[in-house]
């Protein structure tokens, strides 16, 4: 499979500032090594706790900032190069039109969009910016991406604000799609919606993936909404991946104990389904100090001494890529423990 | 079973340059004691309007038209009804935040940008707690180790204000720079207790992240904070307006338990909104689902998600993607309808598929079919 | 199709706001009041053909006294004989140059440097944050002084000194309400499609984050021509004689409490040109505050 994006060993560090001086005292280690490979067509999904780096990362790769080092190599679809894009200036990439490439749907459509600004202008916005489309073949272009995302010509003249939530991500989509990107950040674009809307964002994300060639990285905390429109998921904990696998292999068989924590813990509406719910018990730590060895260790059910010390890389088992040390007799420790 | 909050026929509207918006017609919700209470529904179908109504913080152009909000007090064993649709402002105030606590939509919205976290939730003890500060805050006076000057002075302020809290002196006092500072140790007793709460949510180093600013936070965290706010005082019903839409499941399970749990100690009940309708599966014990403005569906958790019985519940259900989904997501056909101009009858008939002719002229009434089960619709109202 | 645009349904919907607010509709009448009496000043009150500028009040001899209000001088004259009636008229002129000028100039210098400090955040903030702090230390008599002293008694002046103090206000009102602003999804998404900073000010920032600024602008307007008078009060300002109501209040300091057993005698020296400056300060507060109400934005349908 062709890849789309690499990240290698990718960091952000937050400073934070104390002191009289205003120095550097710490840092919030949000992501702290992150190696990731996205392949062209697919739709990875990104899954992890509240403060784990998902919008760090996403916001890496659409260059909302710089990382603290590391690689971000892009290979766009019609260049023979692969550029760095990690610390590019914004000028730069978008003369190499690279910028376009890149986009992203945010997670609130109400903030996401200029209040004062007419849909129209909202969506041709970003055709201005990076192509010279303009008068009539730029409505009919506005016109057009409307219709792909399911709503109409009716639509054009109007503020945001008058329309429900569903809609509003819906020109949000539309507004992602309007330089014909290859590559779309998804950052929990159905939380702010309710289930109803949601399915149809979700069926019109889907379909757009297949239509267009698109690829999406789709961050959200919902694992049954990840499940349902993802090829591969990413686990991410404290800043660092700790299993990826195709979405039928996590769920059919989560490796990493966290993994198999999240995954016993959907709240489903299927209340006969039989289930053995895992918590966590023990202390969340910070980013601001994570923890020696492996990072989940201080809640981990199945921590050992080794954990404590050594910290476990992310190593391929067959389907699955896993960071942990006890990867082979997960299964059976939690087969026994929660039995 | 006894009530804790009822409303009656709440109608509130929102006066816009569009025109009049229907937010509400005639909602009746009733909320037990004891009990957790779900709110389900399309966004914009007035969840939040309906809680906001209840505590009085519609925004304008809002206005409750009608209706009443009945808040069941307990005096001395005998249940007492208020309206809290007729009280003061300062009844109102001092309701909120004691009785009833509530969790904002936006947690952006409901911190403070330049005020640290810390604060934000020592605040709302300040508030509403200042008996039991003074009193701890004099513990701490009274102990031997206790190096702070003016001894003295400090424990008669603080004993003064033990007794009466709206004294002149304390009036006067926090007018002047520097002696309305006199209150530091109150202040400090409060930092603590917002700190062990912040920490009881499961934020690590709740030390550190209480001298942060809200912008410092991930979208989690923050709203862990709001949670924390409203649960400072451990009120006798916590309104949860989508309060853990933003968590990953292992925190919004320790979120919940930890609800469940400040349930059975504190408070009494919890009415719970969200779009989430796993959450609401697992840990509600009622379910009302709205729809445009109107309750259409009321009945016990275990009896919805098994027996839904409005069309419009059945079409939600199916769109929630289920563990082994197959195929696409059922969409339920249409749009919310806009509510300057709602469908007249049931609001739901245009997006029905049981619609019948009685539909779209009359307004359908909420009908118990079952024990603890009422629909609003004309399939079931020969019954 | 024009009828419906949004912008116009907007307007209409926002002056519909402005417009059933009876604080408004005082402010408004007052303001148009003035507006005309600035407008029509030379019918009003025909300058005398032998003096150039129109804005130096006439004065028939030098006595000292106030004379009462009659035919001939509408509302009486002040000490040194000067006109009070055209003094007040031309005066609104006076009071709307100073108030406008003032309030666009500092308005623009303050913008601009707040929404630079607050979008860039950073050094720039802080040179600039820092820069604004120091101005605010310097008392404005003392510079008012200062320019008086250096230059001479003249309404120019008085202007240049309220603009070098004014603009500081707006710089933080400015760059409070870009720091919110910031960090919406709405710029980040501008900046994922690759719009300049430059733009993305233009465009999306001032646009919603202007119209703080707006209402404290308006209120200024009336607030200046107060700080204007009082500063001709203590002989800052415009020169004796000049169609200014704080330098005619100034000019009847003597006057305001009249001989004994007359206390009130010479009252229209101070009411006249008084009245004026309160009616004004009260029209363009009423204003402010109508605008507030009408844009903001929790009153609108989100
Ligand atoms: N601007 C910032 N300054 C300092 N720290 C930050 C900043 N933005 C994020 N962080 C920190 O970085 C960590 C990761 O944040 P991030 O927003 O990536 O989390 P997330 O995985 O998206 O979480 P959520 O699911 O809650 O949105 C958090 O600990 C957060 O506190
Ligand atoms: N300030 C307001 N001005 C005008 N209309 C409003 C206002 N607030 C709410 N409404 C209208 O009231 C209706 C109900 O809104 P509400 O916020 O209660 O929805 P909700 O059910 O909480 O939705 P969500 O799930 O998205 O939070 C909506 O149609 C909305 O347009
Ligand atoms: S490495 Fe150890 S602590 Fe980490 S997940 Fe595996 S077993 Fe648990
Ligand atoms: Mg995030
Ligand atoms: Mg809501």
């Amino acid at each position: 499979m062709e890849k789309i994006l690499e990240l290698k060993n990718l960091k952000k560090h937050y400073p934070i500032y104390g002191g009289v001086f205003k120095k550097e005292i710490n840092s919030v280690k949000a992501l702290d090594g992150v190696d990731l490979d996205i392949y062209r067509g697919e739709c990875l999904g990104v899954v992890g706790e509240s403060g784990c780096g998902k919008t760090t990362t996403s916001k890496a790769i659409i260059k909302l900032h710089d990382p603290t080092s590391g690689e971000i190599i892009f290979h766009p679809k019609d260049h023979k190069d692969s550029y760095d894009i990690a610390r590019m200036k914004p000028r730069h990439m978008k003369k190499n039109g690279l910028r376009s490439k890149l986009q992203m749907v945010f997670q609130d459509p109400t903030t996401s969009m200029n209040p004062r600004m007419l849909v129209k202008n909202i969506i041709a916005e970003p055709i201005i910016e990076n192509t010279n489309i303009k008068g009539k073949a730029l409505e009919d272009r506005v016109v057009e991406l409307l219709e792909m995302v399911g709503l109409t010509r009716n639509h054009l003249y109007r503020y945001s604000h008058e329309f429900s939530g569903g809609q509003r991500q819906r020109i949000a989509v539309a507004r992602a799609l309007a330089t014909n990107p290859e590559f779309l950040v998804l950052d929990e674009p159905t939380s702010a919606l309710d289930v109803s809307v949601q399915a149809q964002i979700l069926n019109l994300m889907d379909s757009l993936r297949k239509k267009l060639n698109l690829t999406y990285m789709f961050v959200t905390h919902h694992l049954l909404v990840v499940k349902y429109i993802s090829t591969r998921i990413a686990v991410m904990y404290l800043g660092k991946i700790v299993e990826i696998a195709e979405t039928e292999k996590l769920f059919e068989n989560p490796v990493h104990p966290y993994t198999n924590a999240l995954l016993s813990g959907i709240p489903s509406t299927d209340l006969d389904i039989e289930k053995k719910r895992i918590i966590l018990k023990g202390d969340v730590p910070s980013p601001l100090n994570p923890p020696e060895g492996c990072r989940f260790h201080t809640r981990c059910p199945f921590a050992i001494e080794l954990c404590k010390k050594k910290e476990p890389v992310l190593e391929d088992i067959g389907n699955h890529k896993v960071a942990c040390h006890r990867k082979d007799e997960v299964q059976e420790l939690i087969s026994k423990k929660f039995a | 079973m006894k009530k804790i909050i009822e409303t009656e026929n709440l109608r509130t509207n929102f006066y816009t340059y569009e025109g009049v918006v229907k937010a509400l017609n005639d909602v009746c919700i009733t909320v037990n004691h004891g009990e957790t209470f779900g709110l389900v529904g399309e966004s914009g179908c007035g969840k939040s309007v309906t809680v906001r109504s209840m505590m009085r913080i519609i925004q304008s152009p809002g206005k409750v038209e009608s209706g009443k909000v009945l808040l069941f007090l307990d005096e001395n064993g005998e249940q007492e009804a208020v309206d809290l649709l007729q009280q003061s402002e300062s009844y109102m105030q001092s309701c909120c935040g004691d009785q009833i606590s509530m969790i904002f939509q936006e947690p952006n919205a409901a911190l403070n940008p330049i005020m640290s976290i810390g604060e934000q939730v020592a605040e709302s003890f300040l508030f509403h707690r200042k008996k039991s500060l003074s009193e701890a805050s004099l513990e701490r006076l009274n102990a031997q180790d206790c190096k702070v000057p003016f001894k003295g002075i400090f424990k008669n302020l603080y004993k003064k204000y033990h007794e009466d809290e709206n004294a002149f002196v304390f009036k006067l006092l926090s007018h002047i720079p520097l002696l309305n500072r006199w209150d530091f140790l109150i202040r400090q007793e409060a930092f603590k207790r917002a700190v062990e709460i912040i920490s009881k949510l499961g934020i690590p180093h709740a030390e550190d992240i209480a001298v942060q600013f809200p912008h410092n936070l991930s979208g989690g965290m923050k709203q862990r904070i709001v949670i924390a706010i409203a649960l400072a005082c451990s009120p006798m019903l916590l309104i949860a307006d989508e309060a853990t839409s933003n968590l990953d499941v292992t925190i919004q399970a320790q979120i919940l338990e930890l609800l469940k749990d400040l349930k059975k100690k504190h408070i009494s009940s919890i009415l719970l909104i969200t779009h989430d309708l796993g959450v609401v599966a697992e840990t509600c014990d009622r379910v009302g689902v709205m729809y445009a403005g109107s309750l259409c569906e009321v009945a016990e958790s275990r009896e919805l998600f098994g027996n839904p019985s409005h069309p419009y519940t059945k079409a939600l259900l199916e769109s929630v993607p289920k563990f082994h989904q197959e195929g696409a997501l059922k969409t339920i056909e249409g749009n919310v309808p806009n509510l300057v101009t709602p469908p007249a009858g049931c609001r739901f008939h245009p997006r029905c598929k049981h619609r019948m002719d009685i539909c779209d002229k009359e307004v359908p009434n909420l009908l118990e079919i079952g024990k603890n089960h009422s629909v609003a619709c004309h399939l079931f109202g020969d019954k | 199709m024009i009828k419906n645009h949004p912008k116009i349904k907007e307007l209409k919907f926002t002056l519909n706001r402005i417009f059933t607010n009876p604080s408004a509709i005082i402010g408004f009448s007052l303001l148009l009041f003035f507006i005309v009496v600035a407008i029509f000043a030379p019918q009003l009150a025909p300058p005398n053909t032998k003096s150039h500028n129109p804005y130096i009040v006439p004065h028939e001899g030098f006595s000292a006294t106030p004379k009462q209000p009659s035919a001939e001088h509408l509302m009486g004259t002040t000490s040194g004989q000067y006109d009070i009636f055209y003094g007040v008229v031309w005066g609104t002129r006076t009071a709307f140059k100073v108030g406008l000028f003032v309030v666009s100039i500092a308005a623009l210098i303050g913008v601009m440097l707040g929404v630079i400090a607050g979008f860039y955040g950073g050094l720039v903030d802080e040179i600039i944050m820092r820069f604004v702090d120091i101005v605010f230390s310097v008392p404005l008599l003392v510079l008012a002084m200062a320019i008086v002293v250096a230059f001479e008694r003249d309404i120019k002046y008085v202007i240049i000194a309220l603009i070098m103090v004014e603009w500081r206000n707006y710089v933080r009102v400015m760059r409070a309400s870009i720091l919110t602003l910031r960090d919406q999804d709405f710029i980040h998404a501008a900046k994922v499609m690759g719009v300049s900073d430059i733009k993305i000010m233009l465009r999306h920032i001032i646009p919603n984050g202007i119209y703080p600024v707006m209402v404290i602008a308006f209120m200024d307007i009336g607030s200046l021509v107060i700080t204007a008078s009082f500063l001709s009060f203590l002989g800052l300002g415009a020169p004796t004689g000049y169609a200014d109501w704080g330098s005619m209040v100034a000019q009847a300091r003597n006057y305001i409490v009249g001989p004994t057993g007359e206390m009130f005698k010479y009252w229209h020296t101070i009411i006249f040109p008084g009245g004026c400056i309160i009616l004004f300060v009260l029209a363009w507060n009423l204003i402010g505050d109508a605008l507030r109400d009408a844009f903001d934005p929790k009153m609108r349908r989100q």
